[in-house]
Formats: C-alpha cells, sequence, structure tokens
C-alpha cells in the first residue's frame, strides 16, 4: 500500500483537473434532458481531454512551442499539434449536434429529450 | 479388391435436378416442356446411379472430393453399398412419382404448379447429396437444403393449416439440425475429422459418458426426420401436403434420409464395436420399440387415411432402427431391406390414398364404404401392398420382417421378438378394416366404375407389383438384396 | 509501377476530392452529382482490386506522408487485412451508388448535391480508417466517419430519423472521445504514435496501469462504435429511420470499421499475450457478446417495423464478429472476418429489399407483406436468399462463418460459446421465416407484378448473389483468411 503522500497528489493536479472535468460533462451528457445541455457537456467532457493533452506536453522551464528567435527549448510540439485537429473535430461535431437541435425545434418544438420520446410514440 | 475409385457421376447425379428446378422455373409458362424437364431429369439421374452400381457391386467405392473447408474437413462424395441403395430407391421412385405428379396435378387443377415441381426436384437434389456424403459435413448441408426445399411443399396449399403445418416441420426439424450440427462439431474437436470410416471414427478417445451423450445427441438430431417418438409431431400435420409429396418425401425421401443418417452414425461414426462396448445397441433398439408399438396404437384411432399412414410409417422407420441397432447380420439384413420394401409398400399405400382423393375427394377412411366396386384397381393394389405391410408371403414385407425376427432372436431379445409380432398383429388390425370396408361394405350410391387417371393409376400398380417381384425374387441379379450383401462388412 | 505505391493515399484522396467537388457541381446541375460519384466509387473499385492483387501477390505496401519516415511522420499500411477490408468498403459503396439513385430522389428531391457531398465523405473516411498505421489518423477518419454518418440518418424526410441522429451524436462522441483518452495514455507511456512502433514499445509495459487503462477506454469507445450489448442503444433508432442506402451503408460498412479498429487495437496494438492474459478483456468481450447475439435475436423478433427488426437483428449479428474476436484463435478470427464479409452483404440485401419495399408500396409493417412474393417477385427472392443465408443454412455464406465461430469456440473450451451460436440461428429463423411466410404463402387479392425500380432491384439481387457466392466459394476465400489469422495472433 503505497503511502499517498500530498506531493503525489498535489504534483499530479492536471490530471486530477482532467478527470473531474471529464466527469462533469460525461454526468452532463448523459443525464441531462435539455439537448443543449447535452452538447455543453459533450464541449466539457472534450476539453477535458484537451487539458489532459496539453497538460502532458508540458516539461518544466520550456518555453511554449512556437519558433521565437532566441529561444532554444520547447516543450513538446506534437500533442498541441493533435489537439489542433482534435478541436477542429469537436467543433464540427458541436455545430453538426447545433443544426440537427434546430431541426428537432423546429420540427418537434421541443428540446427537451424526454418530450420528444413522448412525441415519438 | 476395394479401391476408390474417383469419379465425377456423383455430383453430376446431384446436379442433374438441380438443372431440372431451373429449367422448371424457366419454363414455367409451357406446362408440357416444364414437366419434360422433371420426367427426364428423372430419368437421366436414374440412369446415371445405376450406371454406379456394377461397380459398386464389385466392393468399390467412387469418391470425388469438392473441395476442403477446414484441414481434414472437406465437401466430398462417396458412393457405397448403402449410399447407393438409397440413391437408386429414390431416383428410381422419383420417375414413379413424377408420372404420378402430373397426373395429380392436372387432375386437380392445382395452384403453383411451377414452385411444386422445382422445389420436389431441389428436395430430391439434396436427397441424393445425403446419399452420396462422404462425411458428416457433406451430410449437414444437404440435410440442410433438403428441410429447406421441402418446406415450400408442405405449406403448398398456403391455408391457415397448412402454414401451421410447415412452421411446425421447420421449428421440429430446425432444432432437430441445431442440436445434429453441435454432435457434428463436438466429434470434430474430439477426432479432427468427419470422414465416413466403416468400423466408426470416433475412437475411446474421450470417457464413455461423453461418447454416450454425444451418440444421443446424434441420435435426436437425426431422430426428428425419422420420426421417433416424441421427435415425430410433425409428420403427421405434413400431411397436408400434396399426396405425391407425401407419397415421396415423407414415405421415402425425407425420413429414410434421417434413418440413413442414423445408420451412418452407428456404422460410420461410431461403429458397431464402440456400440457394443457403450451398451447403446441395445439401449437404441428399446427406445425404437416404443415408437414401434405407441405409433401403431396411435394408427389404430386415425380416421383420416393419409394420418393414419402417417403413423404407420413412424412405426415402420423404427423397424428399421430396430434392425440396424442390432448389430448382427441378419438385423441388419433385415432393417436396411425394409428401408427399401417399406418405400415400394408405403408409396403405393400414399398413392392410392391420393388416387381415391383425386377421384372421389374423400380423405377419411369412413365415408370409403365400397370404394372397391369404384375403383377396383387401385384398391387391388392397396390390399397386395397392406398384405407387405402386415409381412405376408410372398410380399417383399414378409422377407424384411423375417430377417428382423431372425436378428432379434440371434441376440437373444426375447422382448424384441415380442415387439415384432405384436406390432405385426396391430398392423393387420389397423390395415385389413380398410381393404375390408372397401370390398365389403355398401357405398352410399352405386356409381359404377370410375378409376384414377391412367398416370396415376400406372405407378400404382408398378410399385405394387414391384413389391411382389422383390418377395418372389429377391436374388434377383442388380437387385437391393446384393447390395445389401455387401453390407455385412460393416459389423 | 508507381501508382500502385501511390494508391493507400489515393484511395483516400480521391473521394476526398470528389466530395469537396460536388457542391460545386451541384450548383450547374444536379443530376451531375450522381454520375461523379458513380465514376468515384468505380474508380475506388478499380483502385481496390489493384491493391487486392498487388498484396495478395506481393506483400505489404507502406506509403510515408508527405515521405516523412516513421515513427515521425503518418504512415499508411495495407496489409491483407486492410486490402480486405478496402475491396469491401468499395464494392458495397459502388453497388449502393447505382441503389442511391431512386433512394436520394425519393429521400431528399432537393438536396441531392448534399446527400452525395456527405456519401463520399463517408466513403472517404471508412478507406481512411483501413488504410491507416496511425493511430491519431485512425482517430481523425473515425471522427469523419462518424460525422458524416450521423448527418446522412438526419437528412431523410422522417422527422424520427432527427432525434435518432442526436442519440447517435451524442454516444458516438462518446465513443470517440474514449477512443481518444485511450491514445493520450498510449502516447503518454510510449511517446509514439504509429500503430507498429507502440506495438514494439508495449510489450516491456504490460504491468503499467496506463496500459491497462488505455486497453479498457479504447475496448469501451469502439464497443460503442460497434453497438456491442449494453452500448447498442442508439443503433435501433439510427438505423431504422434513416434513409435506406444510409441504412446499408451503417449496419453494412460503418459497424464493420469499427470491428476491423478494435481487431487492429486488440491484436496488433496489444497483442494477443495481453488481453487474453494480462487483463481479462477477451473474456468479456466475449461474454458481452454472446448476450448481445440473443438479445439483439428477442429484440428482433418482437418488433413489427421491418428496420427495425433488421437493426436489432445487426446488434446481434455484431455479437457474432465480437464473439469471434474475443475468442482469439485461428478459427475464430476467421469465423469474425468471413462474418464481416457475409452479414456487410447479407444486411445491405435485407435492407436494400426493405428499401425497395418500402419505397414501391410504403409498406415499413410486417404483417402487412401479404403476398409480396408474388408482388414483387425479384425482390423477396433476394431477401429470402439472404434470409436464409442469415439464419445459417448451408450451402451459404454465414453458415461457415457460425461454423468457424463454433469451432473457435470449441477449441478454445468454451463450448457454450458454440451452443449459443446454435441455437442463436433458430431465434433469427423465427423472425426471418415468418416473413417469408407471410410474403409467399399467404394470399392476396390482387397479385399482378409491380416491382420496384431496376436500379433497386439490380444491387439488392447483387448482393444477395454475394451471399450464394461467399458460401459456395469457400474455398477460395478460406486460404487468405487463414493468412490473416495467423499473421494476426
Amino acid at each position: 500500500m503505497r503511502r499517498v503522500e500530498l506531493e503525489w497528489i498535489v504534483g499530479r493536479y492536471n490530471y486530477l483537473i482532467f478527470i473531474a472535468l471529464a466527469l462533469i460533462g460525461f454526468y452532463a451528457m448523459i443525464a441531462k434532458k435539455n439537448l443543449i445541455k447535452k452538447i455543453i457537456g459533450m464541449n466539457i467532457f472534450q476539453t477535458a481531454i484537451f487539458l489532459f493533452y496539453i497538460s502532458m506536453a508540458d516539461i518544466e522551464g520550456r518555453k511554449a512551442p512556437i519558433l521565437v528567435p532566441g529561444v532554444e527549448e520547447y516543450v513538446n510540439p506534437l500533442p498541441h499539434v493533435l489537439i489542433l485537429t482534435a478541436i477542429v473535430v469537436c467543433v464540427s461535431t458541436t455545430a453538426v449536434a447545433l443544426s440537427l437541435i434546430v431541426k428537432i425545434y423546429q420540427k418537434f418544438g421541443s428540446i427537451e429529450e424526454d418530450e420528444i420520446m413522448e412525441m415519438m410514440k | 479388391m476395394k479401391m476408390d475409385i474417383i469419379s465425377i457421376k456423383p455430383i453430376l447425379a446431384v446436379l442433374v435436378s438441380l438443372m431440372a428446378a431451373i429449367l422448371i422455373v424457366v419454363f414455367r409458362d409451357y406446362r408440357n416442356i416444364r414437366e419434360f424437364w422433371t420426367i427426364s431429369a428423372s430419368i437421366i439421374k436414374f440412369t446415371i446411379i445405376s450406371s454406379m452400381l456394377p461397380c459398386i457391386l464389385t466392393g468399390n467405392t467412387l469418391y470425388y472430393e469438392l473441395f476442403s473447408v477446414l484441414p481434414n474437413i472437406s465437401v466430398a462424395f462417396r458412393v457405397d453399398a448403402l449410399g447407393i441403395l438409397f440413391g437408386i430407391l429414390a431416383s428410381f421412385l422419383w420417375i414413379l412419382t413424377s408420372i404420378y405428379s402430373i397426373g395429380y396435378m392436372r387432375s386437380l387443377d392445382e395452384h403453383s404448379q411451377t414452385r411444386y415441381y422445382a422445389f420436389f426436384a431441389l428436395a430430391l437434389s439434396s436427397a441424393t447429396g445425403i446419399a452420396f456424403s462422404a462425411n458428416l459435413l457433406t451430410l449437414f448441408i444437404f440435410y440442410e437444403t433438403l428441410t429447406l426445399s421441402t418446406y415450400p411443399l408442405v405449406v403448398h396449399k398456403e391455408t391457415p393449416k397448412a402454414r401451421s403445418a410447415g412452421r411446425r416441420y421447420l421449428i421440429y426439424t430446425l432444432s432437430g439440425s441445431v442440436i445434429l450440427l453441435f454432435a457434428i462439431i463436438l466429434s470434430y474437436s474430439i477426432a479432427g475429422t468427419l470422414d465416413f470410416v466403416n468400423g466408426g471414427f470416433l475412437s475411446k478417445s474421450t470417457s464413455i459418458t461423453n461418447l454416450q451423450i454425444l451418440f444421443a445427441m446424434f441420435i435426436i438430431g437425426f431422430g426428428v426426420k425419422s420420426a421417433f417418438m416424441p421427435l415425430h409431431s410433425w409428420l403427421p400435420s405434413a400431411m397436408i401436403a400434396p399426396t405425391p409429396v407425401s407419397a415421396l418425401l415423407h414415405a421415402v425421401a425425407v425420413v429414410k434420409a434421417g434413418i440413413f443418417g442414423v445408420i451412418r452414425v452407428i456404422y460410420f461414426v461410431f461403429g458397431s464395436e464402440l456400440l457394443l462396448d457403450m451398451g447403446l445397441g441395445m439401449a437404441l433398439a428399446y427406445f425404437v420399440s416404443f415408437t414401434i408399438i405407441v405409433a401403431s396404437l396411435f394408427a389404430l384411432v386415425q380416421d383420416n387415411l393419409k394420418r393414419r399412414l402417417a403413423y404407420s410409417t413412424i412405426s415402420q422407420l423404427s423397424y428399421i432402427a430396430l434392425g440396424v441397432a442390432l448389430s448382427n447380420p441378419n438385423g441388419l439384413m433385415g432393417g436396411v431391406l425394409h428401408f427399401v420394401y417399406h418405400a415400394f409398400m408405403k408409396i403405393t399405400l400414399f398413392f392410392c390414398a391420393g388416387a381415391i382423393y383425386v377421384v372421389t375427394h374423400k380423405e377419411n377412411i369412413s365415408e370409403l364404404n365400397g370404394i372397391g366396386r369404384k375403383m377396383p384397381i387401385t384398391m387391388s393394389m392397396f390390399f397386395i401392398a397392406v398384405l407387405g405391410m402386415c409381412g405376408f408371403p410372398p410380399t417383399c414385407g414378409f422377407i424384411s420382417k423375417w430377417y428382423l425376427l431372425l436378428g432379434s432372436a440371434e441376440a437373444n431379445q426375447l422382448l424384441l421378438i415380442i415387439v415384432l409380432i405384436v406390432s405385426t398383429l396391430l398392423n393387420i388390425a389397423y390395415f385389413f378394416p380398410i381393404v375390408l370396408r372397401a370390398f365389403f361394405k355398401k357405398p352410399a350410391k352405386q356409381n359404377g366404375i370410375e378409376e384414377a387417371p391412367p398416370l396415376m393409376l400406372i405407378p400404382i400398380i408398378i410399385t405394387a407389383l414391384i413389391s411382389v417381384l422383390l418377395g418372389i425374387w429377391p436374388d434377383a441379379p442388380y437387385s437391393f438384396f446384393h447390395i445389401v450383401r455387401l453390407m455385412e462388412g460393416y459389423i | 509501377m508507381n501508382i500502385i505505391q501511390n494508391l493507400p493515399i489515393l484511395v483516400v484522396i480521391v473521394p476526398l476530392i470528389a466530395s469537396f467537388c460536388m457542391p460545386i457541381i451541384g450548383l450547374f446541375r444536379r443530376r451531375y452529382c450522381f454520375y461523379l460519384t458513380l465514376i468515384t466509387n468505380f474508380l475506388i473499385l478499380i483502385f481496390a482490386m489493384l491493391l487486392l492483387n498487388y498484396v495478395i501477390n506481393q506483400g505489404e505496401i507502406h506509403y510515408y506522408l508527405g515521405n516523412w519516415e516513421p515513427p515521425y511522420g503518418i504512415e499508411y499500411v495495407i496489409d491483407h487485412l486492410s486490402a480486405f477490408m478496402i475491396i469491401l468498403i468499395s464494392f458495397i459503396a459502388f453497388i449502393m451508388t447505382i441503389y442511391s439513385k431512386e433512394d436520394v430522389e425519393n429521400e431528399l428531391p432537393t438536396n441531392a448535391p448534399l446527400f452525395y457531398t456527405l456519401f463520399m465523405l463517408l466513403t472517404a473516411s471508412l478507406l481512411g480508417i483501413v488504410s491507416t498505421g496511425d493511430l491519431f489518423n485512425l482517430y481523425v477518419f473515425l471522427e469523419i466517419a462518424s460525422l458524416s454518418a450521423y448527418t446522412l440518418v438526419a437528412v431523410g424526410k422522417k422527422k424520427d430519423a432527427l432525434i435518432g441522429s442526436f442519440n447517435y451524436l451524442i454516444m458516438g462522441t462518446l465513443g470517440a472521445c474514449f477512443i481518444l483518452i485511450g491514445i493520450g495514455f498510449l502516447y503518454l507511456v510510449t511517446g509514439s504514435l504509429n500503430m507498429a512502433d507502440i506495438a514494439l514499445r508495449l510489450p516491456s509495459l504490460y504491468s503499467s496501469h496506463v496500459v491497462h487503462a488505455a486497453a479498457i477506454f479504447f475496448v469501451v469507445g469502439l464497443s460503442i462504435k460497434i453497438a456491442l450489448f449494453p452500448l447498442h442503444v442508439w443503433l435501433p433508432d439510427a438505423h431504422a429511420h434513416a434513409p435506406s442506402t444510409i441504412s446499408v451503408f451503417l449496419s453494412g460498412l460503418v459497424l464493420k470499421v469499427g470491428a476491423y479498429a478494435m481487431i487492429r487495437v486488440l491484436f496488433d496494438i496489444f497483442t494477443v499475450e495481453f488481453f487474453v492474459n494480462t487483463l481479462p478483456i477477451a473474456e468479456v468481450l466475449s461474454w458481452m457478446a454472446a448476450i448481445a447475439i440473443i438479445a439483439g435475436s428477442i429484440n428482433a423478433i418482437a418488433q413489427k417495423d421491418i428496420k427495425r427488426m433488421l437493426a436489432y437483428s445487426s446488434v446481434s449479428q455484431m455479437g457474432y464478429i465480437a464473439l469471434g474476436i474475443g475468442l482469439a484463435n485461428t478459427p475464430g478470427i476467421m469465423g469474425s472476418l468471413l462474418h464481416i464479409l457475409n452479414h456487410a452483404f447479407m444486411k445491405g440485401c435485407l435492407f436494400s429489399a426493405a428499401g425497395a419495399i418500402i419505397h414501391k408500396y410504403k409498406i415499413r409493417n410486417v404483417h402487412q407483406f401479404k403476398g409480396l412474393g408474388k408482388k414483387m417477385p425479384y425482390t423477396m427472392a433476394a431477401f429470402s436468399i439472404a434470409a436464409i443465408s442469415m439464419v445459417g443454412a448451408p450451402p451459404f455464406g454465414a453458415f461457415f462463418s457460425k461454423l468457424f465461430l463454433a469451432l473457435g469456440a470449441i477449441e478454445s473450451g468454451k463450448w457454450i460459446f458454440a451452443l449459443i451460436i446454435l441455437i442463436s440461428s433458430l431465434l433469427n429463423a423465427a423472425y426471418f421465416f415468418s416473413i417469408l411466410e407471410r410474403a409467399y404463402f399467404t394470399k392476396l387479392h390482387d397479385e399482378e407484378i409491380e416491382e420496384a425500380p431496376i436500379s433497386m432491384v439490380l444491387p439488392t439481387f447483387i448482393l444477395a448473389m454475394g451471399c450464394i457466392a461467399f458460401g459456395v466459394f469457400m474455398f477460395i476465400l478460406e486460404p487468405f483468411l487463414r493468412d490473416i489469422a495467423t499473421s494476426l495472433l
């Protein structure tokens, strides 16, 4: 049984934040009835993942990965690149989701999931 | 010297009726050409199969591998004595049934005749495939296609009752297939092969209990089509099919395919020695004795003629199983001879039932008073077949029953002898009243003679006469007797 | 020979470019979109055949994007499994393009260009998923495919499709996010994103909790994508309410590509040793698959709407594929791969036939199928062939895939799975044969033949022929599949 040191928790605070945000987002996606709130939850979840990647890229003492004359050491740029792509994906998904919600509102007149389920029966 | 000769004749025999089915559908609007395909396919099939007979009679087998599916499992064909017996029986009777069908269908002006002929041809393809399978996988493939191709024939009338009979048929046969497939897969995992080998390929590689359970699964799997009780109820309800279907398929092809599978399992998968070691031979014999007696009792109370014949079939199939399970030469002889002889006799009976329906539209025995005067030829042939079923000389039925009794005596099974005798008495009890009623009771109105149309009458006469011929001269050259002799090596 | 070496990327780029051009062409003439799609898909089919030929004769193709060497650059790898999937995807895409002509005119009369844009995008991304050798690239293409799928489900006329699409979106994104987390974990411990590279570095790290967590995230995320019980709840609505062309694509391809991804991740990256011995993933997967098989079939029996019934049937059939993955032995994987092929064709044929019936007669309720056998003989003939194949009757294709799966189950000592596979055939027979019985053996009043348009019937028929062909010509397929299976293990 490892001794849980304070250092161990505080030193890894990025992971803890990631987990907390992810769980909040996950909960919102699943449990909320309002469709917009689900999308917000989705965004929170995905943002948590982005934070996770970026935080794992950080190397202590180095600078942000943008080429600037005079700076020799950069943090790992690969996750930053990956997250750029992932952000694009996230935005597209949100766009599709929002347009779906607009259409749903037009056709069903409501954006509460349980009301829509009632109407579908 | 016994050799495996490579020949594509088995595949040709299977493919003939497949081609016929396609041609039948193509020519669906031209009745006579369509019927021509059926008749010619049946004759060609019979010719191909008979041409293999001389080779088999000298003790060789014909073999052809189509393709391999897994290591040691392939789809392959082998023609041996047992296979060619079934093949000749099915193809010869198909010729007669086709002629009969044409007469039946045209007299009743039935609907969906193309579908009927096409699926009939497919069913015969499947039966030939079963006869000539070299291993359990090939057998299973054709067994399934037999089920699927006979289903539309059962549901032919398209009435709610027919559909319900078809549903019952499918439920029973598909459930049996599931158990059968499971047994096949287990056999493969035990033995690593599925090829039929004289003497069995399952050695004692697992425990006796496992082998006994495996055997039980095989019997249940094949037992549905063999109509062992309690797996039999699909057969009486399937009598709703047109009579030629009942005659060829449910007296000859489908049910005999089931028993064929049982024989293959006993002698070519397990082997008679292994069976004796497991003590299962006698167990099987007693299991089917129940069917023999009880099915005959059920037959006594049936008023619908075809249902009575159906229960009689159920009973007679178990005769075959009894003979085969005895595992001695006489028993095997009796069982396999009965396989053939019962087919001829039962098909005669069904043909007569169909003729009666076509002429009078009557299905129940109670309505058949004095029908012997109206249809003398038909009912005389019926009488000959009845004599055969009850085992009277000089019909062939006497010979097979004789061997069965000899076999039971040789195995010292007094109880089985009693079962055979009791069931013979029951046979007389449910067959003779029909004949008596036909000839000696006065009909409601006297109308003079009105026989069945010739296309139906001629096959009836042929099958009845063959039943007698086989009884008087069983060891005619090339007859079934010689083929069965070859099987003595199975024990 | 340069074209062959460039094929891995061509096969993705060509439909992508076509998809970008589509809206522009759509501004000129709407009709041209269909022809562009047809030509592009035909081109891809040619590419796929060239690839298959090359891979069988000469081995894998590696293509480095931008000539950056791995593990720094993105690598595209076409091996036997990829080539197999590519030809499957391209063939079905081509066939369904022919089918889509009538269907699209029916479902979205004014928006055809946009449909075809998304359609080509979906095809491009599916091909990208199976061609890529880079893990993050896999995620990106997976998301592109999913997005196109979400939208395509929603474009039809049915308003139920909207909420079905939304639920699909939520659950699909969840799955993709889990996969992304898994990729992140793997990158954290190995420092690489290239599949082959990670596979090299991973074995020394098997005891690490991070790797365990990554594996679990992958499996859960991919299970959502392949609709493994109990993560299948999005599937019935999405597949049932989508336009028919899209139902075929979803059931036939999108699910399968998810299964492909699972095979790649589990067998190539985490080797068999890991997910059988170190973590009991294989156990859990096989049991969930077994439950999926039974639950899917039972649900299907209870359905009245034909497309919903077929959707639940898809849940059941994906269970077979997952079972093969979970068994992790040669017959098991062969069975999975064969079932991927067979089910794509069978379910494709069934959904196409259902689409044709709905298109012509607006009938969706199974109880109204009476007498269809006479009214639409060709469509129902194709439907029957596919249905009998689904039941697992020889000599059709699915019999062999079930046979291999059962053999795999027995080989690993778990005969209960073999029993479940066989019993589920009976359940399948229950709902398919009742349809066939109603269609063929129940009389209806008027029985003149009124078939669906030929552009819908022909693809259905071709797919049905495929079902037969893969059964009868097993002996050609078997060594090929055996090679793939042994190379994975």
